[in-house]
This record gives C-alpha cells, structure tokens and sequence, in this order.
C-alpha cells in the first residue's frame, strides 16, 4: 500500500501475536474452571462407587459396622424436608412477587421491601440457621423437627424464589394486562387468569432451582440441630405404617412433622468429617446421591424452560 | 446507473486539482469499488454499485434512509466485519489493493483509512489520552504531546481544549466531541477520512464548524462523506453520489448534480420530492 | 350484592399478598432481634473492645479469651485467597465469551459454568479435604498442613467464578458498541480494545461483581468447616490450619452449649459480626453497580 513516510511504527505482528497468545490464555482459564468442575464430579463417583449399591439406599447409617451403613433415613429426611420447604415457601415467595410486581404502589414502602429482599439473598445462610433456632427451635418450642428445618429452609429460600417470580411477571408483555383491564377484569382476575399462566413456566424454573439449591445446605441443618445417626425415618416406614383413615393419616403426618431427622448433606458432613477411611468413601458415595437428586431437578428446570420457550415460539 | 469516468487503477500521473468545477482530470481513484453488493443475510443493502473515492476531494454520498450509503461507507474500512451475517460480491480496492482479499489485513487498513461517526462516540479518558491513544497504540515515534496539539489544531479544537486537556472528554459539548474524534482520526494521519453522518447529532452551528473543517481538511486527505443533508453535500463536496434502494443511480461533480442532473430520479431527491 | 362480595374478597387477596411480602422484612427484623439481644448480653460480659481487638480466640477452654480477631483474620486469608482464584479465571471466562468465543461455544460454555454454581459446598468441601490436600497441595508444598486455609481457598475461589464471570460479562455487554466500534477504526487489535477500552470502562462493574463473590466467600460455612481446620490462628500462611466464622459457629452448635452460657452468646456475637460484615459488602457492591448502570443507560 502507498502512503506518505510514516511517524509510525505499528508492529501489527507483534501486537497480533501477543493477542493470540492472550485468547489461548483465556481459553486455557475457561476449560480449566469446566475442567475442574469433571475431575470434582469424576473423583467422587470414583470414590463412592464400591459403597453404592441397594443396600446403601436402603439401610440406615451405623456407626459400628460402616459396611453395612446406608443412607435411608437420610434421603427420607430430605424428602420430607423439601416437601414442606415446597409448602411454606413457594405460596409465599410467590405471592410475595405477584404483590410486588402487580399491586404495589410506587413508594417508599416497597422500595424498602425491594431493596430488604435484595440484601436478604446475600445474607450467609448460617445466619438463617441462627436465625431459625433461636426463633423456631427455642421460642416457638417446635423442637429439631422436620418442621423447623422446613421453616428455616424456606426463610433461606423466599427471597430467592421472589427475585425469580419477579423475573417471570416482569417478563410477561403489559399488553395482556391491558387487554383483561380493558374487558373490565379485577386486578385479581387479571392476574390468576391471565398474567400467571403466562409466568408459570419461568416462575417454575426459578422455584425448582431454588428447592435444589435449598437441598444441598447443610449448615442452616447443623444450626437447628439436626441429628446423625439418625435410624428412623420421619412417621416410620411408609410401607409399613400406612395410614388406613384419614384421622390416622393427620396422626402420621403430624409425628412426621414433629419428629427429628436427618437429611442428606448432614449424614454426608458426619460421614467426611470422621477420620477412617471407610466413612470417607461413604461421604463420596452420599454426594454421589445428592448430585444425582440435583442433576435430576436441575434437568426438570432446564426441561420446563425448554418447554416454555418452544411453546412461545 | 452511471460510471464514472473511466480511470485506470495505476498510475497515471496523479495531478491534484482543488475545486476544480470541469470534470475530466486525472485524479487518482484512491478507493474504488466495482459492482459491489453487501447482503444481511440475503437482503441487499447495496446492490451492484461502481463508485471511485478521488484523491484529496471529499465526495458526498446522499440519499434517503435507508438507500445503503453507510453501509457502502463502512465497507470501505471492513467495519460491516462485525456484523456476523453481512456478505460481499464484487470489487473493492484500495490504491489497488483488494480489501475484502486474504492479503489485507483490517487492522492495518483502518490506519489508513479512518473513520468517524454518527454520533459523536469519545473514549471515557481525558481529551489527551483521546487524541493520543491511537497514535500512541500504533507506536508513534515522535513527541506525543505535540502531536496531540497538532491534531486538536487541525481539527479546530485546540482553542478550546488547550486548558482542560487531563479533563474528561465526556464534559465537551457534542460538536466538540465530535470535533475530539476528528482530531482522534487525523492523529493516524491517514490516507482516507471516512465521515458517517458527522454532523446528523448536532445543533446548526456546531455542524457549519465542522463544515468549515471539511472544508479545510481536503487539502491534506481525502474525505468520502455519507450525509442526509442534501445543503451540506452541496456547500462541501467536489463529487456528489446519489443512492436509492442500494444502488448507485448517479454520480458527478457536484455542481452538476445540483444544476443538471441527469438522473429525473436525482432531480425529485434534490428538490425535495421524497427522502 | 355480588359487587360487595366481589370489593371484599379482592380486597382480602391484596392483604394476603401484601403479607406475603411482609415476610421479608420480618425476616430481616428477625435477623437483627435475635442476633441483636443475645450479643447485647455477650458484651454485657466481654467488652467490645477486648472482642474487635482481642488476637486470642478461646471461649471454650480456660484461661478464655474472646478477641474475634483470629477469626476475622482467618476469613480474611480463605476469603481473599478465593478472590486471588476466582478473579483471574472469572474475568478471562468473561472476556473470552463476550469478545472471542463464537456463538456455539457460548451457548455451551455458560451453562456449565453455572453449573460449578449448583454444586452443594458441602462437597466443594469434601473435594478440598480429600483431594485438592493431599494429592495437589501437599505433594507440591509438603509443609502443607492437613486441614489449611488454601485448600478451601482454592474450592470456594472456582465456587464463586460464575459470579464473576456472568457479572463481568453483563458488565463488557453494557459498554456501548459505539466505544469499541471508535476504538477499531483507530487501527486496534481485538487485544487492545477489548482490554484498553471495553475493560476499563466496564471497571466499576468488575469491582462491583468482585466485592458480591467476597461477601458469598466470607459467607461460605461448610468448604471451610471440613477443610480449613478448628484452630483459631492470626496468620498470613495459607498452608496452615485456620477458623473462619463461620467454621466457629458450626462448631460451637455441634456441641453441647446450653443456652444462656456465654458459649451459646458467642454464636450470636460472631454471627452479628459476620452478618454486619456481608450486609456492609453488599450494600457497597449495589451501589457501584447501581451506578455503573447509570452510566451506561
């Protein structure tokens, strides 16, 4: 190429050469984080793999004879847990966003509540543990009962749930609002008719991940004293209890409620933190477990937001 | 759609004629494209046009909304490489020089070929480090500070910044800034000044400064300029073009375009009919 | 008839709603009234001064000691160290996927990275404990101790890379595209724009995503409890064993404190401390990224 005596030295090709060292840099740092993520997942299935089996699903934990130990109550435990964390959580982290997202007023007051729930989600989830026993634990006097783990769980979870339900109202166009009002719809009509249905499908993506998050937490558990060794399960055996009327059914789920458990992430934090061997390789097979619960509900998520976007278009 | 005269791409040689109103004189075709076509996707933005960019004269390109003109002008400087699905037929050469071909390389294409934009777009830095960061990237070997100086004189800025240079270059007025990156574009002294729109985001008298500033500028580069202001290719332009719908339907010097076009098309533009 | 029924019961659903969001603040006002009275008792015994000033933690053991330092300042060394991990790889990963990856890899590369997210810190713990220890730490720096602040560092520091990560790409994507088009028309290598221009003028983003993934490390209990050791310790070496906060806490509940001890104050002392000191991140990070989105809006 012509051009006038040049003032300049641009030595492309060593700026050249030094950006693409630079992006292999780059690559090189993001396959190592995916990579350290396989040799987690890959190292503690390999751990694990001689514990798991049937018999580990099956059988309760016992210290004396680890061979024999199984992680029944556990998985029982989170079951139970979850179940009522879904119960308490989900209508409230709802109803919460569906407040604030379709009634409330432009003031201070719910810019305080916005900005509460924001600073609520970033707060340690020991705190939450703290937080629920001092309060149900201890004042309410509900005891190391499932119930108490499921109320703490849900405080952990509700804000997070509520960050997401709003995500999913936000999303839905206002034309759909306006065209309910305008056919002289109530704001309540107008909501659990038409603007709901809508949100449902991301509002079910965000409240999935959030109970599959509120799975793995172990600390909130410790704090509210949920126990190991733990040879029962929430009511007694399901098989074998099986409430024939419907009083006896209230009778069981409310001694399922009442009852201490355990769950997955403390049978697994009691398994670690011993120092023999044979407790480490049941921890591994433990995580084994609860990764493949996780995987299972993350893909459910991952389905319904798939779902929702093949239907929208 | 016209031609131009027809030139031979090399040397013959080059005399430089300013504001010279007779067409035919050989002028060197600094830039130059032949039955270029530019797609998004399969849309044709820019259909088959042949357009010479003539040395040290600025050439206006006019035309409605949306007839294609930025487009051409962003091919000339291989911005359309950002977006993912544009496609190019046809020729497109600088001095020569295919620009779309494997030998050229973007990077150092843009050196010579500059650009400035819509909207006025300084970096977050201070006025100098405006000035000096892409003579500084591309290893300048003299005196920054002084040819930061003399970039803000040329570009008319220099009164004005002379005192606030460390200041941020977010707190001048728009014509200012633009005039900033003016000043941005000629520190490379490039060869070809590509100029989109530069005045379309500013107030009357920032644009009859920067006007002035065309005005003066082509006596050192050479200017194609894209602008919807039909008054301004008039008041600055030695070459005028005129687009619609993608392709080129005329192309002269300006003041035949704007006395005895011979397009009736051309002739509706000029006058107001439509755009 | 049915207008007032209707009026009543709309009327209902917008209270219920309303109590719904209420829950919230009476959580925070739960957190503060329970972390509040019980450490106005703790410092009724231990002063405040001995507390954020005492080097020697030792509530438990005679002769007792209550400075909250050693545990600040083990927090501290795991908490930084994750940003030491978390920060390079996260910004790469940003700046890689936002400027240089095509479409594909993207749609790939994000997902599985959230991933790392999901994972439960309970096994990021177990993993620091049982491998990252003994089969990377110790073999390369055999003074390493088995249970040591770098370990869980290094777990909590690939936990907390999608923060930053997705964070600082929001941060590159705000940037206007008519900064970085200016700045390729100034003959610039994708290098130079995207780190001399995109980078420094996303800043105030990238910081803002750096002090969220802090106060998430600081936060962090159980990488910490399996790996990082029960020794309350001032020290600046990583390879040593530590106490976090929140390791202590754990600890404490685990055993046999009855309520009203000053045993059983320290939780809600410590906890205080920690919950004042991820509120003040916090709020810090949601100013400057309130303010960078200012900027570019």
């Amino acid at each position: 190429m012509s051009a006038a005596p040049s003032m300049f030295r641009p030595r492309l090709g060593r700026r050249r050469t030094i950006g693409r060292v630079f992006a292999a840099l780059c690559l090189l740092l993001t396959v190592a984080a995916m990579f350290i993520l396989a040799a987690l997942i890959v190292t503690v299935f390999r751990a694990g793999l001689p514990s798991l089996s049937r018999k580990f699903l099956a059988n309760m934990p016992s210290v004396l004879t680890p061979e024999e130990a199984g992680m029944n109550s556990a998985i029982w435990g989170t079951l139970w847990l979850i179940g009522c964390t879904a119960l308490f959580s989900v209508p409230v982290g709802v109803g919460a966003a569906v407040y604030l997202e379709e009634y409330a007023p432009n003031n201070r007051i719910t810019r305080f509540i916005k900005l509460n729930i924001a600073n609520l989600a970033g707060v340690p989830s020991i705190v939450y543990g703290i937080l629920g026993l001092a309060v149900f634990v201890r004042w309410l006097r509900l005891d190391r009962s499932v119930i108490s783990g499921a109320l703490t769980l849900s405080l952990l979870i509700v804000p997070v749930i509520i960050i997401a339900a709003r995500e999913a109202l936000a999303a839905v166009p206002g034309s759909i609002r306006q065209a309910a009002y305008a056919l002289g719809a109530t704001r309540w009509q107008t909501v659990r008719h038409h603007v709901l249905p809508a949100a449902l499908p991301g509002m079910m993506t965000g409240v999935i991940l959030a109970l599959s998050r509120s799975i793995g937490e172990t600390a909130p558990l410790i704090m509210i004293g949920a126990l190991t060794y733990v040879a029962f399960t929430p009511g007694g055996s399901f098989t074998e209890d099986y409430p024939q009327t419907l009083g006896g059914a209230y009778e069981w789920f409310s001694t399922a409620l009442t009852d201490q458990f355990t769950a997955m992430p403390i049978q697994i934090y009691d398994w670690a933190s011993r120092p023999q061997p044979e407790f480490h390789q049941l921890a591994a097979a433990g995580i084994a477990v609860l990764l493949c619960v996780l995987i299972i509900m993350n893909a459910t998520a991952v389905a319904v937001r798939a779902f929702r976007q093949r239907k929208s278009s | 759609m016209e031609s131009t005269p027809a030139m031979a791409a090399d040397a013959l040689p080059s005399i430089t004629v300013k504001h010279a109103p007779h067409s035919a004189r050989a002028v060197t075709a600094v830039i130059r494209t032949e039955q270029l076509t530019i797609r998004y996707g399969s849309t044709p933005a820019v259909g088959a046009v042949t357009l010479d960019i003539p040395e040290q004269q600025v050439t206006a390109i006019i035309g409605p909304s949306g007839c294609g003109k930025s487009t051409l002008l962003r091919s000339m400087n291989r911005m359309n490489d950002f977006i993912p699905s544009m496609s190019v037929e046809g020729r497109l050469t600088y001095r020569g020089m295919d620009i779309n071909g494997s030998a050229c390389d973007p990077v150092e294409l843009r050196r010579r070929v500059g650009m400035v934009f819509q909207k006025p777009n300084p970096f977050p830095k201070s006025i100098f480090r405006n000035v000096a960061w892409g003579a500084a990237i591309n290893g300048y070997r003299g005196n920054l500070a002084e040819h930061v100086e003399q970039s803000l004189r040329r570009a008319a800025l220099w009164d004005e910044a002379k005192d606030v240079l460390h200041k941020s270059a977010l707190a001048l007025s728009g014509g200012q800034q633009q005039r900033l990156c003016i000043a941005r574009a000629i520190a490379l002294q490039p060869d070809v000044l590509l100029m989109d729109e530069p005045c379309s985001a500013l107030d009357p008298i920032a644009t009859a400064r920067i006007e002035d500033l065309i005005d003066d500028l082509k006596s050192e580069y050479t200017v194609a300029l894209v602008t919807h202001n039909i008054q301004q290719a008039a008041r600055v332009s030695d070459r005028t073009a005129f687009m619609y719908m993608g392709e080129l339907i005329e192309v002269d010097d300006t003041n035949v375009i704007f006395t005895n076009p011979g397009n009736p098309k051309t002739q509706d533009y000029i006058t107001g009919r439509f755009g | 008839m049915g207008g007032l029924l209707r009026k009543t019961k709309e009327a209902a659903i917008h209270f219920g709603l309303f109590a719904c969001a209420l829950v919230s603040v009476l959580t925070t006002a739960g957190i503060i009234w329970v972390l509040a009275s019980e450490s106005i008792a703790f410092f009724q015994e231990v002063s405040l001064v001995d507390f954020l000033f005492g080097t020697r933690w030792a509530p438990l053991l005679a002769p007792r000691s209550f400075g909250v330092l050693p545990l600040i300042g083990g927090t501290c060394l795991v908490a930084v160290g994750a940003l030491l991990v978390a920060v390079p790889i996260g910004l790469a990963t940003a700046i890689f996927l936002s400027e240089y990856a095509p479409p594909w890899f993207r749609q790939v590369a994000k997902p599985v990275l959230e991933v790392l997210a999901g994972v439960p810190t309970i096994v990021y713990g177990f993993f620091a404990l049982m491998f990252i220890t003994p089969r990377v730490l110790q073999p390369l720096l055999p003074q390493t101790e088995v249970f040591n602040a770098a370990s869980a560092a290094i777990v909590i520091g690939i936990m907390i890379v999608p923060t930053i990560s997705s964070l600082c790409d929001d941060a590159f994507r705000a940037v206007p595209r008519a900064l970085r088009e200016g700045a390729y028309a100034l003959s610039a290598t994708k290098l130079e724009v995207s780190t001399r221009v995109v980078l420094p003028a996303a800043l105030s983003g990238v910081v803002a995503s750096a002090l969220l993934a802090l106060a998430r490390a600081i936060g962090e209990t159980m990488a910490v409890t399996l790996a990082a050791g029960m020794t309350p310790k001032l020290t600046i070496n990583p390879l040593q064993s530590i106490q976090t906060m929140t390791a202590y806490i754990v600890q404490v509940s685990l055993g046999d404190t009855p309520a009203g001890s000053i045993e059983y104050q320290t939780i809600f002392a410590v906890g205080m401390t920690l919950f004042l000191i991820t509120l003040a991140i916090n709020l810090i990070a949601q100013r400057v990224l309130r303010r960078f989105r200012e900027a570019y809006e």
